[in-house]
């Protein structure tokens, strides 16, 4: 049965991704690059999604992970020169490093005090990066045009923020992100970690030591948030604090949620949603937190297991 | 040492005063939250936003009267009533909908908050303003003089946390909000109203936060954003206190207001809440339930 599932849900993502490979030979520019852009932050909402959907772990400083890995690997660039891969490399240890000392201290707290601590460090670190400008560029972040190599494929030389570039390297991204994601939850691991979310105290008496278990979790999220964001900064080639600030950390709960928690595919669909829908109110008006706002509480009273939630509560049991 | 004294003590005094006037605003804007915490075990984060609604409703009653201290007394009464009003209509068709789930009630105070925000941006426009004091006058130090109004402002919300303690041990309210607090299920089987005073303390909480807002405006600058960092800082009180303790918040809000006041008088703010952030994570390391929180699994 579960290996039916599990061919079952990798047939479907994979048909999804092979849907997203063709689209980039038939978008229009716009559309194309917007794409790319919901790849990148599809892949932090997957990453995000693996402690919130699957630990049941709600994290609101998750844009403290992004930032890491953002700024380590744009500072990496501009200050030691690193290439692209060491930069990539970079921002994923030191968001390693940032979200294991971070989960030791905060998994000390469960349920509300997680959440405050995590809105708490989340902060913190947003105000650390305004604090050292001199060294961070604070407000006004920078760009790494300037400074970030080329990427060279059978001799030819391309941009990394070349439109084709982009698109498939987000598009390669996600592809992992998803891959890890779908064997994680068919692996026992994956079984520990939702029996934590459904039943804490009860997975502990059964002898699992949940504090590692709800660690790995923490990590394994924090980092693939922190290499999004290195990518982010490599294909958009700029780094700034509005990638820190508490909106980015709310962000990924409204994907999320949106597409389903604990479905692995569903960021990608709230996240998709969310981007067309700012994108459509952005060119009516300026105020486009209100839908944002109005969109949550909605959603958290009348359909809170999301789009991929309700999917297979009704028709798709097998999916993951 | 002495030399320092003579050199510093004066900027120690103004630092220990500030720290004061904002520990008392702070263990209001707290206790607000720690009440709503402690009673219906939820946590809401529009709660900054509340305070932010307070002071601008008192631009507004400045507006509307055209002179300070009508225009404060009016704000101080009408303020904390459409607050309140606005967290009792919050309560009934959003939070009752979702049964107080925690996580829920996060996501969607979290909207209230994007809510709260973009339609006082609509309304009342971007840019910041300030209020006038209601009575202004100097209080001669030997050394410098100090504003008046701050110390009106500490005294006001000395006898805001009072007047709440006097409710919470005297009144059949707060009997009623101390048993759903102890035992919610017991205390609707003795006949407890138990969603009218849930709605009655999200509207307390409320209250107080715009209280302080009101409070506040004539002493700092009020816009549409001013609601986050009062949240931040009264996780960090109530955190520091223990979630639900109302001794452990009105002494943590100390602790945090008068080192808020040193720090940023000697360095800088930024450095203030960065320090009271690290303390937090010191404070659960050593406890994680708070200095006065209730050992709860």
């Amino acid at each position: 049965m579960r290996k039916k599932s599990l061919i079952y849900s990798l047939l479907f993502q994979g048909g999804i991704l092979l849907l997203l490979f063709i689209l980039q030979f038939i978008l229009p520019t716009y559309h194309h690059s917007s794409v790319s852009k919901i790849m990148v932050l599809a892949s932090y909402a997957v990453a995000y999604n693996f402690l919130l959907g699957y630990t049941g772990l709600m994290s609101l400083g998750h844009a403290m992970f992004f930032a890491a890995g953002m700024y380590a690997a744009g500072l990496g660039i501009y200050y030691l020169e690193l290439s692209a891969l060491g930069a990539l490399l970079f921002g994923a240890a030191f968001t390693l490093v940032i979200s294991l000392l971070f989960g030791l201290f905060a998994l000390r707290t469960s349920g509300v005090s997680f959440l405050i601590v995590t809105l708490m460090f989340g902060q913190t670190f947003y105000l650390s990066i305004l604090y050292f400008n001199e060294f961070t560029f604070g407000q006004d972040g920078f760009s790494l045009a300037k400074h970030l190599g080329k990427l060279v494929i059978f001799n030819k030389e391309y941009l990394y923020s070349n439109p084709d570039v982009r698109y498939n390297f987000a598009l390669i991204l996600l592809t992992a992100y998803l891959l890890i994601s779908t064997l994680i939850m068919f692996s026992p691991v994956g079984r520990i970690l939702i029996a934590i979310r459904e039943n804490e105290s009860r997975t502990q008496l059964l002898g699992y030591n949940v504090y590692y278990y709800k660690l790995f979790a923490l990590v394994l999220s924090g980092t693939f948030s922190g290499i999004a964001g290195a990518m982010h900064a490599l294909l958009f080639t700029y780094v700034g604090t509005t990638f820190a600030e508490i909106h980015h950390s709310i962000s990924p709960i409204l994907w999320t949620l949106l597409g389903g928690a604990g479905t692995v595919i569903g960021p990608l669909f709230g996240t998709g949603i969310m981007y067309y829908l700012v994108d459509i109110i952005s060119g009516i008006t300026s105020n486009y937190q209100l839908v944002v706002g109005a969109v949550l509480i909605l959603m958290i009273i009348w359909f809170p297991m999301g789009i991929m939630g309700t999917l297979r509560q009704k028709w798709m049991k097998w999916l993951p | 040492m002495s030399s320092w004294i003579n050199e510093n003590g004066p900027l120690l005094f103004l630092a220990l005063l500030d720290g004061t006037v904002t520990a008392f605003v702070l263990a209001l804007i707290a206790l607000g939250l720690s009440l709503v915490f402690g009673v219906m075990r939820i946590v809401n984060i529009a709660h900054g936003e509340f305070f932010m609604l307070g002071a601008v409703f008192s631009w507004f009653a400045f507006d509307l009267t055209d002179d300070p201290l009508w225009g404060f007394l009016l704000a101080l009464v009408l303020a904390p009533a459409l607050v309140g009003g606005i967290a009792v209509f919050s309560d009934r068709f959003i939070l009752r909908k979702i049964k107080y789930h925690p996580e829920s009630t996060i996501v969607a105070t979290i909207g209230l908050l994007y809510v709260i925000q973009s339609l006082t941006l609509i309304v009342f426009g971007p840019e910041a303003r300030a209020v006038e004091a209601p009575l202004y006058f100097r209080i001669q130090f030997p050394w410098f003089g100090y504003s008046g109004y701050k110390l009106i402002v500490a005294g006001m919300s000395a006898l805001g946390l009072l007047g709440v303690w006097l409710l919470m041990i005297r009144s059949k309210l707060g009997l009623y909000m101390r048993a759903t607090q102890q035992d919610l299920e017991i205390a609707k089987t003795y006949g407890v109203p138990t969603k009218k005073i849930y709605a009655a303390v999200f509207a307390l909480g409320g209250g107080l936060a715009a209280l302080a807002g009101v409070l506040v405006v004539p002493i700092r600058q009020a816009d549409h954003l001013m609601g986050l960092e009062p949240l931040l800082l009264s996780f960090i009180v109530v955190i520091i206190g223990g979630l639900g303790s109302i001794r452990g918040t009105i002494v943590a809000a100390f602790i945090i207001g008068i080192s808020d006041g040193i720090i940023s008088v000697f360095y800088e703010p930024t450095l203030a809440k960065m320090l009271a952030t690290l303390f937090v994570a010191m404070v659960l390391v050593l406890k994680p339930s708070g200095l006065y929180g209730e050992e709860v699994a």
